[in-house]
């Protein structure tokens, strides 16, 4: 599929129409609140406080009078860019691992690598964070780096897979004969090859990303304050649910359309870039 | 598979040691010196002299090391330095909350994620399926820590139905308990279930597109037997192992939910010990909670070599 064609079959697929609208929108926010919000977040309000939703406030007002919507908007961007240094993390990492253990397959490396990645895998992300912020402290820094290290396996094992496959075929055997070495074979070869998996795994790990940034900022382990996050607007509504349930359904309702955005994307990516795959889940 | 479980049991050996000396190096050697970081700037040299002594710090790291494992191996986890009470004493006390809770979790996760997916496949493209697949992928993009805060709205606030957070103990009687753990469980399960049911549900498709499955609907099996018999059992195997993983994110997991709905379960020790600075009762509970995850799946790939033969002879 090229050109025209590739286009008529990708806004066919309505869920990654969707998907792409969502992530557009989310990304679009996040960008825009470099220039411009509605209202200053860093402006608080007393007498404003905890004002349900209006033509001047859209999402209301949270507990020091602030703009939700401005604040949602702000939150955005570390959520983003959170989740995705993760993943940069994972495939920088987690790339060149896989195919180092595929290249040497069977080997002492691919055996040191692939212990290493089922060790992180014990270990729950969650926890992860929890050893990094007991000993250095929370920050947004630090939850990257917790998530990241969590993706390193998944990247390392998706293109381990990948290229195992691929050493098989008769043109990486031709490749070999007109005396490339593993690594320019890897590079030239395989890497191009398995792009598609990577860029449909790369969203779905953004979307976990952003999931988990929220969970980490939500028990104070991720962004901190005076920083807006989508997890710390949560557990600051918490308290206040009851009277104000509203400060707390926005922010939850940016997540969710976030992830939900970047998984239909995600399962659109996957059957538009390997119709193998769609034929076998019809 | 005999071998194969011993080979299996070697692994998880090396994983322990591997994962108890990062853990022993990320907490009591990368701080520098974990007494004075305990205590914070402001302590007195001498209060920080005396608990060095009581941790033992005076000890090379590798001595320290094998002192604390040969203690984890007698069950003993030190002495919590803010409780000064023995961490192993305040573990089992939480373990009865977070250890239902995620068993409880994971039985209505697999209660709801059976019939869904075996409805969703059996039924391919009908609006059961597709219905089931939209629920399950909004499931999925809900953070369940905000699932818990919106039941907590609708069922505690404004129902009355139930305590917004809290837990009576177990000795105030099995029902009350339960009542206390129902909706931290309903929210815990949720994205499992969404996870579960479209595992179940592409496991049964796949199976169902088997040669074999013709040869016994051919034979005169209905399709409900067909099901039963043959497909159910062999979609199966995909599904233990997601259960597996699924047991160790929910303990994992509880550590957030146990903070919406204030549970005194592991996930409060550990950020009350985070805040406290108490090191060593994190480093205790995270070893444990690695090591339910280490065993869990080791008994998971068990489960497995034992349902399908064939895993025994590839590796």
């Amino acid at each position: 599929m090229a050109g025209r064609g590739w286009m008529r079959a990708a806004l066919s697929s309505r869920s990654l129409v969707l998907g792409a609208v969502l992530t557009a929108l989310f990304v679009g926010a996040a960008v825009l609140s470099f220039f411009w919000t509605p209202h200053d977040v860093a402006q608080m309000n007393i007498p404003g406080k905890l004002q349900p939703p209006s033509a001047v406030h859209w999402f209301g007002t949270d507990h020091f009078g602030r703009d939700i919507f401005s604040m949602v908007m702000v939150g955005a961007r570390t959520s983003i860019a959170v989740a995705l240094v993760a993943v940069g993390i994972g495939m920088a990492l987690g790339v060149p691992l896989g195919l180092a253990a595929a290249a040497r397959a069977g080997g002492l490396l691919d055996e040191v690598i692939m212990r290493g990645n089922d060790l992180v895998f014990a270990f729950p992300a969650l926890l992860i964070a929890i050893l990094i912020t007991a000993v250095f402290g929370a920050s947004a820094l630090n939850a990257i780096i917790a998530i990241g290290i969590f993706n390193i396996p998944v990247f390392a094992r998706l293109s381990r897979g990948g290229a195992l496959s691929l050493w098989k075929r008769e043109y990486i055997l031709a490749a070999r004969v007109s005396g490339k070495g593993a690594v320019r074979i890897s590079l030239e070869h395989i890497l191009p090859n398995i792009a598609n998996l990577l860029i449909v795994q790369g969203t779905i790990q953004f979307s976990l990303g952003i999931l988990a940034e929220a969970g980490l900022s939500y028990v104070g382990l991720g962004a901190q304050p005076p920083t807006p996050s989508w997890g710390r607007m949560l557990a600051d509504a918490q308290t206040l649910i009851g009277i104000a349930p509203h400060i707390a359904i926005f922010p939850g309702l940016a997540i969710v359309l976030t992830v939900l955005g970047l998984n239909l994307m995600g399962d659109g990516l996957r059957d538009l870039l390997d119709p193998r795959l769609r034929r076998a889940r019809r | 598979m005999l071998r194969y479980a011993l080979k299996r049991l070697l692994s998880l050996a090396i994983s322990l040691a591997v994962a108890s000396v990062v853990i022993f190096v990320a907490i009591e050697v990368v701080p520098g010196d974990p007494a004075s970081y305990m205590l914070g700037i402001n302590a007195r040299p001498d209060t920080v002299a005396a608990l060095r002594e009581e941790l033992g710090l005076n000890m090379s790291p590798p001595e320290r090391y094998i002192a604390w494992v040969g203690g984890l191996l007698q069950g003993d986890f030190g002495t919590s330095y803010t409780y000064r009470t023995p961490v192993a004493e305040m573990i089992s006390e939480r373990l009865w909350v977070s250890l239902p809770l995620a068993l409880f979790a994971l039985a209505l996760s697999t209660l709801i994620a059976f019939p869904a997916g075996i409805i969703a496949a059996t039924r391919r493209g009908s609006k059961w399926d597709l219905g089931i697949m939209g629920v399950t992928q909004l499931g999925i993009a809900v953070p369940n820590f905000w699932f818990a805060m919106l039941m907590v709205l609708v069922f505690a606030i404004n129902l009355r139905w139930f305590s917004a957070g809290g837990f009576p103990g177990w000795e105030a009687g099995l029902l009350p308990g339960l009542k206390a753990l129902l909706l931290p469980a309903v929210s815990l399960a949720l994205p499992q279930a969404s996870i579960l049911a479209r595992v179940m549900r592409s496991a049964l498709l796949d199976t169902l597109d088997e040669d074999f499955i013709r040869t016994a609907r051919a034979k005169g099996l209905t399709r409900r037997q067909v099901l039963r018999r043959h497909a159910l059992r062999n979609a199966l195997i995909p599904v233990l192992t997601i259960i597996g993983l699924q047991f160790s994110f929910l303990l994992a997991g509880a550590i957030i939910i146990e903070n919406v709905f204030f549970l005194p379960g592991l996930g409060r020790l550990v950020f009350q010990s985070i805040s406290a600075r108490d090191l060593i009762v994190v480093e205790s509970v995270v070893m444990l909670l690695v090591f339910a995850v280490v065993v869990v799946n080791f008994a998971v790939d068990l489960a497995y070599a034992a349902v399908d033969p064939r895993l025994r002879r590839r590796r």
